[in-house]
């Protein structure tokens, strides 16, 4: 199938979750279920795409595993998020050298 | 005083714009090495403007999957997104007509929602413009650059800033898990059925692996965690 249209797909739905709620609706949502779903939903899906996959993320596991533990240090801590990203980036090309 | 808000925007998303630049460099990377090009890569950016999103996009083109998959993969990740267009619409100053709704609709991504949902006055369409567009640049441009640039950079860089858009994954659950048990709750749950997924149904394919594995933890959060109340 054309790259295209994987794209398309792509960006389409990702503007139509946008735009649907904030060009028409007016009303809250009152469903506690569904307002908690919602609200765990992004943690969970992040949770989910990066465990295992930051592990696989360098090609090289010791280098990831080096990246993961300073991001999650960091992250603890709460720094920017720019600053925990590239740090993680630094961890891992750094411990790259000694191997 | 039209032109004052424009500015105002475009002055308010440049931390934004520079963060952007930097994690859509390793997307850029990322894609490249996925398979895609760097036109490609760079029209994603240019029309999507979302990181988890894009990243999950990839990997479903890589794997070859079906476009069903592909848009199902994009309204588990990126539903949030409808909560927090509910949430904006229910601060836009009066010139926010239908037209500029539907344009500024596209902007809405965790950092530029964050930075709007914080402001005191209404919203007006200019000021939203000028933080989407030049977030939109900074996180276009860093793709382009990383598509194409990343593959003159010396291999071990290369590799290394495969993490890049991971780390702020971490930078974003870390903070909230720590400060309430619900969210590690919900955090641990997901990144474990997300383990599971991979080793013991290896032919499960990543995209739906990450809804089953979202849905179910979100679900159980939900059930066990009800959120009294909480501004949306």
């Amino acid at each position: 199938m054309s790259i295209a249209v994987y794209i398309l797909v792509m960006a389409g739905v990702t503007y139509l979750i946008r735009a649907i709620p904030f060009g028409f609706f007016r009303k809250k949502i009152n469903s506690v279920f569904l307002r908690s779903f919602l609200y765990y939903i992004p943690y969970a899906v992040l949770s989910a795409m990066t465990i295992p996959a930051i592990f696989y993320s360098t090609g090289n596991l010791v280098t990831a595993a080096a990246g993961t533990i300073i991001a999650l240090i960091l992250a603890f801590f709460e720094l920017p998020l720019i600053v925990v990203a590239l740090s993680a980036s630094l961890a891992a090309f750094v411990t790259g050298l000694f191997l | 005083m039209k032109n004052s808000a424009f500015l105002k925007g475009m002055a308010h998303g440049i931390p934004i714009a520079l963060g952007y630049l930097s994690v859509s460099f390793g997307f850029g990377i990322m894609a490249v090495k996925a398979g895609l090009s760097v036109l490609e890569s760079t029209f994603i950016s240019l029309t999507n403007l979302t990181s988890a999103g894009q990243a999950a996009g990839v990997d479903v083109i890589a794997s070859g999957g079906t476009l069903a998959e592909m848009a199902l993969v994009q309204l588990t990740i990126n539903i949030r997104y409808a909560l927090m267009g509910l949430s904006l619409s229910q601060k836009l100053d009066k010139n926010f007509t239908f037209p500029h709704r539907m344009a500024a609709a596209f902007g809405i991504t965790d950092e530029i929602f964050g930075v709007c949902a914080a402001q005191k006055e209404p919203l007006t369409p200019l000021y939203m413009y000028g933080m989407i567009l030049i977030s939109m640049a900074g996180w276009t441009a860093g793709t382009f650059l990383g598509a194409f640039a990343g593959q003159l950079l010396p291999a071990p860089v290369s590799a290394a800033l495969g993490i890049v858009l991971y780390g702020m994954f971490l930078a974003i659950i870390v903070p909230p898990s720590r400060k309430e048990k619900s969210v590690l709750c919900v955090v641990l749950t997901a990144a474990l059925l997300s383990v599971l997924c991979k080793y013991l149904l290896p032919k499960l394919s990543g995209g739906f692996a990450v809804i089953l594995c979202a849905v179910s933890a979100s679900v159980l959060g939900a059930l066990l965690f009800p959120r009294k109340e909480e501004s949306a």
